[in-house]
């Protein structure tokens, strides 16, 4: 590997921090092209430390110390290890290394590509075929007489960041689509993402009109009124534009903007206020940067988090999916959510209201059939946000982790109506990040089939899928689902919590602390097991009563503090 | 004294009752002695929801404001012209101690200013022998019944691992020696009765220096006490010194924890007070953690829950609001002091003063704390309210004077500090944390904290032991801890998850580790509800899989 300029490197401190514990080791630093790994010289232990190279979002040399020269490793996923190397040399040589491993500047170069799991080609078919968006559409019940697929985007010939197959009204022509199509942004005309059976209201998606000041267009016009004649118990539609009103506004001086309600009949249009990319971007480097803080007060830390803004970005983009759920739901309005390019925002504000609106994407299936649709097919700019590439730094976004930590705050408030866990969620932070599997990569299907992505590299899904059961909420109620179709949450301030599990990473090298969920996840197995015994009339065998000692299945005794020196940073207790 | 002197009007018809989590309901009020009744006017299908009873000791505040719809003709009205206001109408906002907040809508402006002015004066009654827990009298307790769960004779003769060392003193048995001390007292054995009259006497409040805790895996001690009076001269007393260096025995050093900083420890010396300087006390160890107490603590409860009453939406304003109450800053000093306390005595091996200025405040906070820390005798539902008894009740905190208002109150303040609730909300971090290690349930620690506010029992009535005694709060009502523990509901008290484990629990402090205890001070609002269901499930799983598991 020509980017390897040294790797294997002895005598290496590796000091790691993650969730406020320091813990240090020594052994020995290897680069491969794809892994920093440090194995522990400890004959006893050996443990190995993996760190992927598309993890890494900073290589920085601090200055040297007597005992050797420093590096500090910041990952994507918030972990942050300093490396201590005797060798001034060898820490230079590891640190271009690094710099040039973890900003690949080829497709080719990316984990996925070399990534081989023991699968045949067969396996690894089937592991694309495992989402089945078109399974789901009809699942929601489209088509149907209001709703049809348009043939007007196979080859990606009207749009090209849009699948090749979308949803319209009925009574939209292709030659409205095409005619929509050329006054929106990137060509993104407004398609179907959620039809909510109950209320035949629907979600639909777009890009801002290229209206400018005075432009107009008959057949957009005729689109958003098909899309409100489609939804027979409405005369008429919201238009949620996600961005704050004034830059909207600001946009039309570029020839963009947003809907003139004299020119579009029967719209109500409805601004929302979420922030740009470059502000949550910043946002999310404060909160990083609370994490970072080795002993803060309380009066430092929520000084912080107010200062940060972050949980006022989450609770507007939580706000946006609730203002187009009760559109939905309790009026049978339909509504049609945009923003510029009509991929950030509105990919967040449309997939939130799908986890309000329906119990089937809160179970670990769905969110995955969720992502697929409002993220992955309708194009999300995955390479740029998350910086899969080296590239314009200020393309990079936290944007689905808006989304992810949304979902996160809804299951706080609900616990019991989701079938997933956070470690699900965090899971999906990291694969979003990793670019191990070829799900996240590229922006769009079309760029997609033209690298050939499912004949190179393999799907996350089925591999998620396999582990479920580690990404199983023990206390998640699928009755709930019927009393409580439609989630209501409370979006007052006080129902937003920093995300300590994402930002703050339990350590999972420590012994794992008290977690009620790993109890309960095991007294439900067991009663499950119990349950069919007892069905299946089966004799208790003698001697096997050593459940009556009355200790949970799954509960273990382990040291419940942490290290002295760490415990007034660190963490005390899993919750 | 008749209680029917403060009652004009009992009852009154037709009323409007708004409460959070329910839909309104009409129905009759009935204001007694001791209580505000109301029941729903249709008695169908015995609703429950349809009545409330509530404690008048429980209400905080009285807000009224009354309409009167005939325009201005109320300026007229007299006893004699009540046909003409007949129209008017009023409501009372009753804002409660255990934070909920109730709304009644009273037809006739007179009847609403007078159920008003009976709640007012009601509720504030200082007479502790009218207080309720002297007239509840239910079917299923006795008055012949164990009064408390354990005496400090009891524990002590229990604990016979203290008995070489260690004797039980009766010199404080007419509550001379101390008046906020119980009868019986465990100090060293070395230590003669006048020599401990001599030490009560250089302690504030008589509160000399007794033990508390004493740790079985390394016999180390919590010892605690009042400031010593040193005063601007450097006063000595031989006999406190003698003391001090009787509890470390052997040992050659033990550790102050003092529970002010240390330019405030040095400014109460201009007052009388002061602390166990290095000269005078050479094997002790002074560590200075200041916290808060008194009105500063008051004052930040009252912030915190208006901040939670603070229904717009705006994000920034809120954690400006949760910042500046300053409540999660105590909650973490707290634990991080109690954490301090019990490194000293689990890892450091040695054992600890522990005091502020009165020793009934923040003292008893940080070592009740630290043996929830270190003890897991402790943290058993039994445990729990043993420790509570013996930290709290016996060792004399002011449970009237501190809890008689609490945050909505207009009334001047004056002794109150919810250092009570601190001291829950902390159980209630370290419940959080470490969700197996204890015993009982949040639905515990919050009926302990109305209790506290406003109570049918006894328990947490008068400010010591010798006021109680002097009450005959032991004669003449019921046990809280008792009945806690023999209640029908007291599966929910436990936590069903509850597992012993023998090791210390040291929480985090970091900020990110500690949070707003959403249960007492979110409680009315439904997302709470939504976290109580998912508990409730919780045990249900467990339930069954018990069930399962001896079929």
């Amino acid at each position: 590997m020509e980017h390897i300029r040294t790797p294997k490197v002895e005598n290496v401190r590796l000091l790691e921090r993650s969730s406020g514990q320091r813990r240090i080791s020594t052994g020995t630093l290897y680069l491969s092209a794809t892994h920093t790994i440090f194995v522990e010289s400890n004959p006893d232990t050996r443990r190995e430390t993996w760190v992927l190279h598309s993890l890494v979002s900073g290589v920085e040399r601090t200055p040297s110390t007597p005992a050797g020269s420093q590096l500090m490793l910041r990952c994507k996923d918030f972990k942050v290890f300093q490396i201590l190397i005797p060798q001034e040399k060898d820490c230079s040589d590891v640190h271009s290394s690094l710099v040039r491993l973890s900003h690949p500047e080829k497709y080719s170069e990316l984990y996925c590509l070399s990534f081989n799991p023991s699968v045949n080609k067969e396996e690894r078919e089937e592991s694309w075929r495992f989402i089945d968006l078109m399974a789901d559409y009809k699942r929601m019940g489209v088509p149907n007489n209001l709703w049809v697929t348009t043939a007007a985007n196979s080859e990606y010939r009207v749009c090209d960041t849009y699948p090749s197959e979308v949803f319209v009204p009925k009574s939209a022509t292709p030659a409205v689509i095409v005619c929509s199509s050329r006054f929106r942004s990137r060509g993104r005309f407004p398609a179907l993402t959620y039809f909510h059976q109950d209320t035949l209201a629907a979600v639909c998606r777009c890009s801002q009109p290229l209206s400018g000041f005075s432009g107009r267009c008959q057949e957009d016009e005729l689109m958003l009124q098909a899309i409100m004649k489609s939804n027979p118990g409405s005369d008429y539609i919201y238009v949620v534009d996600t961005r704050p009103k004034l830059n909207a506004m600001a946009n039309r001086a570029a020839g963009k903007g947003y809907e003139n309600e004299d020119h579009y009949t029967n719209i109500k249009l409805q601004f929302i206020g979420i922030e740009n990319i470059h502000v949550m971007r910043s946002s999310q480097q404060k909160i990083i940067d609370i994490g970072d803080m080795r002993a803060p007060s309380m009066t430092d830390f929520l000084w912080g988090l107010e200062n940060s803004g972050w949980l006022k970005h989450i609770k507007a983009v939580l706000d946006a999916g609730v203002f187009i759920a009760r559109a939905v739901a309790d009026e049978g309005v339909s509504v049609l959510v945009h923003c510029s390019d009509g991929w950030d925002r509105t990919a967040q504000a449309c997939s939130v209201a799908s986890v309000l609106l329906d119990p089937y994407y809160r179970t670990i299936k769905g969110l995955m059939v969720l992502i697929e649709r409002d993220w992955v097919s309708f194009g999300h700019k995955f390479s740029h946000r998350y910086a899969h590439l080296d590239g314009d730094p200020k393309e990079v976004s936290p944007v689905i982790d808006q989304f992810l930590e949304c979902v996160w705050q809804l299951s706080e408030q609900f616990p019991c109506a989701f079938e997933f866990n956070e470690h699900f969620l965090i899971s999906l932070h990291t694969h979003v990040y990793s670019c191990q599997f070829g799900t996240f990569l590229g922006n769009c299907q079309k760029e997609r089939r033209d690298m050939r992505l499912s004949e190179r590299t393999h799907s996350l899904w089925p591999q998620l899928w396999e582990d479920r059961a580690e990404y199983t909420n023990p206390l998640y109620k699928a009755e709930l689902s019927q009393s409580q179709a439609v989630l209501r949450p409370n979006t007052t301030p006080y129902c937003f919590k920093m995300w300590k599990g994402l930002y703050n990473h339990m350590d999972k090298t420590t012994p794992a602390r008290q977690s009620p969920a790993d109890v309960l996840s095991a007294v439900r197995e067991e009663s499950q097991q119990l349950e069919e015994e007892l069905t299946n009339h089966q004799e208790v065998p003698p001697g096997g009563t050593a459940h009556h000692n009355h200790q949970h299945p799954g509960s273990r005794q382990e040291d419940s503090g942490s290290d002295p020196k760490a415990r007034h940073m660190g963490e005390g207790g899993g919750s | 004294m008749e209680f029917s002197e403060h009652i004009k009007t009992a009852n009154v018809e037709d009323v409007v009752l708004r409460q959070p989590l329910h839909p309104p309901l009409r129905g009759t009020l009935c204001i007694t002695g001791h209580h505000l009744l109301f029941s729903d006017r249709e008695e169908d299908e015995g609703r429950s929801s349809g009545q409330v009873l509530l404690l008048l000791r429980n209400i905080d505040a009285v807000e009224k404001s009354v309409e009167n719809l005939l325009g201005y003709s109320g300026l007229f009205s007299s006893p004699g012209h009540a046909e003409r206001t007949s129209g008017s109408s009023g409501t009372i906002t009753i804002k409660c101690k255990d934070l909920r907040v109730l709304q009644l809508d009273i037809p006739g402006m007179e009847q609403c200013l007078n159920i008003a002015r009976s709640i007012e004066t009601l509720s504030c009654l200082d007479c502790v022998s009218e207080m309720f827990p002297f007239f509840y009298r239910p079917s299923e307790l006795n008055l012949q019944d164990q009064w408390g769960l354990s005496s400090p004779e009891e524990h002590y003769r229990q604990a016979t691992e203290l008995h070489n060392r260690w004797r039980l003193s009766s010199v404080n048995r007419d509550y001379s020696v101390c008046p906020t001390y119980p009868r019986a007292v465990v100090v060293p054995r070395e230590i003669s009765d006048d020599m401990l009259v001599k030490a009560s006497r250089f302690r504030q409040g008589g509160r000399f220096p007794v033990l508390c805790y004493v740790h079985r895996k390394n016999g180390m001690v919590i010892v605690r006490s009042a400031q010593p009076l040193t005063g601007a001269n450097r006063k000595r007393c031989k006999e406190d010194e003698t003391l001090l260096q009787a509890v470390i025995g052997g040992s050659d050093k033990g550790y102050v924890i003092d529970t002010r900083s240390a330019q405030q420890a040095q400014q109460a010396r201009m007052t009388g007070g002061g602390f166990e300087s290095k000269s005078c006390y050479s094997q002790w160890k002074r560590l200075h953690r200041h916290m808060e107490r008194g009105k500063a603590l008051q004052e930040s409860l009252i912030k915190l829950v208006e901040a939670c009453g603070d229904e717009s939406s705006n994000m920034d304003r809120w954690l400006s609001k949760l910042e500046n109450s300053k409540w999660l800053s105590h909650v973490q000093t707290a634990l991080s002091t109690a954490g301090l306390l019990a490194e000293c005595v689990e890892r450091d091996g040695r054992s600890v003063l522990v005091h502020g200025s009165e020793g009934t405040e923040s003292t008893l906070l940080v070592s009740t704390l630290a043996q929830l820390i270190m003890d897991p005798g402790c943290r058993t539902l039994e445990g729990f309210l043993a420790l509570l008894e013996r930290e709290w009740v016996q060792a004399g905190h002011p449970f009237q004077q501190r809890c008689a208002h609490s945050a909505f109150s207009h009334a001047r303040l004056q002794h109150e500090s919810p250092v009570f609730l601190l001291l829950l909300d902390c159980a209630w971090q370290l419940w959080r944390q470490f969700p197996l290690a204890l015993g009982f349930s949040e639905a515990l620690l919050l009926r302990l904290a109305d209790e506290a506010y406003a109570s049918s029992y006894g328990t947490f009535l008068c400010n010591s032991e010798q006021e109680r005694s002097v009450a005959g709060v032991r004669e003449k009502t019921h046990c809280l801890f008792q009945a806690l523990l023999r209640s029908r509901h007291r599966d929910s008290y436990c936590n069903p998850l509850y597992e012993r484990t023998e090791l210390a629990i040291w929480p985090s402090v970091h900020p990110q580790s500690l949070q707003l205890w959403r249960g007492f001070f979110l409680r009315w609002t439904p997302q709470t509800r939504l976290l109580e269901e998912a508990q409730e499930e919780i045990r249900n799983m467990i339930v069954e899989w018990e069930k399962l598991v001896m079929s």
